[in-house]
């Protein structure tokens, strides 16, 4: 049985509109079923972007915004459907650390006050002597001076102000702590610090932990379990380092190839796969598989279907249709990735100097590309469209790049430009109408239809 | 000679009644044509004021700005500001970090661009429209001519910063301030950020001075990286120098802080003690000694000058660098 169970949990804001009739027009599905369990003395880390419901999930455990619908089983109890009363009582085993110290810190109490509020409120200690030598283990705990007692929020640092948090946290004695991006607003030498003590508090305290960041460096570094969201529901869940070694999830894999690390050796090999767009409105989210409009290997099924979260061994959850398939390698792209680019280059490397002029056929529209042209050359578009009808010819067109400067990166370039034509005479890709596609550089040289793509690669080559 | 060459900047706030606080105390750099330069450090290290310096963005009084900043060969800091206003936006352009609060929300975001257009490359009307069309197009911003008429409001964060990029590269200037151009944005929006801005660079031959707290971009993205403290540079090193062999105590104590997504679990972080807020003025010693586990008592006498302990172009300011640490894991 584990300490803290969700199952299905829903939150949904209503969207209203009128004055006097205050209709509910909508709801944004902030968290839309999520089901998930933290064992006793373990880190479960949530992690996903900005609007993905991580933050409103955290909040629902603790019945600070409403559920909707779900169960929030906390040692046996149902805290979704306790009175607020209980629930109240509950929530000296459930504390929370806020992601902005300074913000969740009441500036005209001062830290002996802040503290002891809580403790007086579920009546822990008999006076408030007692409770300030409390205060004072705890303080040490947390690596603040006892003289902090006096002193005001403002008084202290950042990093010292989240461990006020912590230590608020701490002096109730909770079983769960909710970290909602505990060091997101420090900066990197003293989120260290923070996330160290919370590693050595778990340790001598048996503390069990969610913590919610956006940064997967520190949810990696803290966490057991991690699970990943993506518009109001898990994506993936799997043990830490079985998701650093193999993420399942298309989206898991975008979001771990986009996480720069700080070693220059890393960078340069490392593969992207870049997502085109933005997350979607979670007022209005896609139909099926809400990853399906940015997924680089999205397929028919995905748009009407939505996957559920399935354990495909030693507790590796995913909710993919095609993980299987595409851990395989046997599903084709339907978007650019960097994936491709990475292998097909070498392949057709060969083609050598003069493939950067065929870039300019794999242009599916005539008129776009050749009105990005004239920008920085003067090309007229009749020769672009020309280009754009045979590929074939295009190869013999050579002036077109006679004036762009030769550069070092000019076979990058010609790589990319040589594999995108590979694959325009080949692969029935359909257009890529998002020109983010072209920004990728070389690793995005696998849209032949993306005009950026053939259109940077002209002027760059 | 280099683009744009910055000599014992520094930039010294005065108020009133108060003690003067000196943001910038110092810091030498060189921007050379093509290159991307690197100005990393916490929060207080003089990163952001570093920028607004460069391009006369600071307010006119209660600021005290020192040392040379040529770009080109002429110096930014003594200029009038008539000719400073000709030279932003067409030779130097900035990326700000909080793309919301730098586009005007009441203006349609076309009218933001093409002001640009019409200042300094003289385009009016239709060709100035057209042309900030194909600004927005080549920043990766889908249905161009739609966006125009929008509001900053009406985009994603993403967009935003693109928009801003579009502004900044509108008259192909040859220096390029990103401050903290990512720090905003989700991680996978940021690396199609990161990914523009080197395409940019690849490109058009611009210089780029990159201004970031995230070790993690300045290891894919900068050739050259100075390391701020307290505002001054205490190393300086190309990328693969700096990252293999960081050797000031706080760049050292940097990289050891960071969670690192390939590192195994289960190692703790050796995050360096205090704050930025435990230092001690230059002029008495190092600004890092407080919190810095190598120090001694030389390290109170006087500032420490910029060394070459290794390879060339490697600097650090530094009386006790950490050098034999490195070597002697190696050994081991």
């Amino acid at each position: 049985m584990s300490l803290l169970e969700l199952d299905d949990v829903k939150v949904h804001f209503p969207v209203r509109k009128g004055v006097l009739f205050n209709r509910t027009v909508g709801h944004v599905y902030a968290v839309d079923g999520v089901s998930l369990k933290v064992e006793a003395g373990q880190t479960y880390g949530l992690v996903g972007e900005s609007g993905c419901g991580k933050t409103t999930l955290g909040r629902g455990v603790l019945r600070l915004v409403d559920i909707t619908d779900g169960e929030v089983v906390f040692d046996g109890t149902d805290l979704a459907k306790l009175p607020e009363e209980e629930m109240r009582r509950y929530r000296r085993r459930l504390q929370m650390v806020f992601q902005d110290p300074l913000g969740s810190l009441n500036p005209r109490q001062n830290i002996e006050s802040i503290l002891s509020e809580g403790m007086a409120a579920h009546g822990i200690g008999k006076d408030q002597d007692e409770r300030r030598e409390r205060i004072k283990e705890i303080l040490a705990k947390v690596g603040l001076p006892t003289n902090a007692l006096s002193r005001y929020p403002h008084e202290f640092s950042g990093g010292q102000r989240q461990r006020i948090g912590i230590a608020r946290a701490l002096v109730l004695e909770p079983d769960v702590i909710i970290c909602d991006e505990p060091v997101s607003a420090l900066d990197v030498s003293v989120q260290a610090q923070v996330i160290n003590l919370l590693e050595e508090l778990q340790e001598s305290m048996g503390l069990t932990y969610l913590v919610i960041a956006h940064d997967l460096a520190v949810v990696r570094h803290i966490s057991d379990v991690i699970g990943v969201m993506y518009l109001g529901s898990l994506v993936e869940e799997a043990p830490s380092d079985a998701l650093y070694a193999g993420p399942k999830h298309p989206y898991t894999k975008a979001l771990m190839s986009a996480v720069p690390v700080p070693d220059p050796e890393v960078e340069d090999r490392r593969e992207r796969i870049l997502l085109q767009g933005d997350l979607p409105s979670p007022a209005n989210p896609p139909a099926g598989c809400r990853f399906h409009t940015r997924c680089p290997w999205a397929q028919d099924r995905c748009a009407a279907e939505r996957p559920v979260l399935t354990d495909v061994g030693d507790g590796h959850k995913v909710a993919c249709h095609f993980a299987a398939e595409i851990e395989a390698g046997t599903l084709e792209l339907t978007r650019p990735t960097g994936i491709e680019a990475v292998t097909e280059t070498k392949a057709v490397a060969a083609e050598g100097p003069d493939a950067d002029k065929v870039a300019i056929p794999a242009q599916s529209s005539g008129d776009q590309p050749a009105e990005k042209k004239a920008e920085k050359q003067e090309q007229d578009s009749a020769e672009a469209d020309a280009l754009a009808k045979a590929d074939a010819l295009a190869k013999a067109d050579a002036p077109v790049e006679a004036d762009a400067p030769a550069k070092a990166e000019a076979p990058a370039g010609a790589d990319e430009a040589a594999e995108a034509d590979a694959l325009a005479k080949t692969d029935d890709v359909p257009p890529a109408d998002d020109a983010d596609a072209g920004k990728a550089d070389a690793d995005d040289a696998d849209a032949p239809e993306s005009d950026a793509s053939g259109a940077e690669s002209a002027k760059t080559g | 000679m280099a683009l744009l060459s910055v000599e014992e900047l520094s930039v010294t706030f005065t108020a009133k009644g108060r003690k003067d606080s000196t943001a910038v105390d110092g810091v030498s750099f060189d921007v050379d044509q093509g290159q991307v330069v690197g100005l990393v450090g916490e929060s207080g290290c003089g990163k952001s004021v570093t920028s607004l310096a460069l391009m006369g963005l600071l307010p006119g009084k209660g600021v005290k700005v020192g040392g040379r900043a040529e770009f080109d060969g002429k110096d930014l800091l003594s200029m009038s500001p008539r000719k400073l206003r000709d030279m932003r936006g067409s030779q130097l352009a900035m990326i700000f970090q909080d793309p919301l609060s730098s586009l005007n929300p009441v203006v349609p975001i076309g009218v933001q661009v093409t002001e640009i257009l019409e200042r300094h490359r003289g385009l009016k009307g239709e060709a100035a429209r057209k042309e900030a069309a194909n600004l927005l197009d080549r920043v990766g911003i889908p249905d161009p001519t739609r966006r125009l008429k929008e509001y900053p409001h009406q985009l994603s964060g993403g967009m935003r910063q693109r928009a801003l990029i579009a502004m900044a590269v509108a008259c192909a200037p040859r220096l390029l301030i990103a401050d903290e151009p990512t720090t905003a944005l989700d991680v996978t929006i940021q690396a199609q950020i990161l990914e523009l801005l080197k395409e940019l660079v690849d490109q058009e031959g611009t210089a780029l001075l990159m201004i970031t707290h995230d070790l993690g971009v300045v290891a894919g993205l900068c050739d050259q990286v100075n390391v701020l403290y307290a505002g001054r540079a205490v190393e300086s090193a190309g990328r693969r120098e700096l990252f293999a062999h960081p050797t000031h105590p706080y760049a050292h104590g940097l990289l050891g802080s960071i969670p690192r997504l390939d590192a195994p679990r289960g190692e703790p972080l050796s995050p360096i003690r205090g704050s930025i807020n435990d230092r001690i003025a230059w002029a008495d010693g190092c600004a890092f000694a407080p919190r810095c586990d190598y120090y001694t008592m030389e390290c109170l006498t006087g500032t420490p000058e910029l060394t070459e302990p290794r390879a060339a172009g490697h600097q650090v300011r530094c009386v006790n660098p950490v050098l034999p640490k490195p070597k002697a894991e190696v050994s081991a």
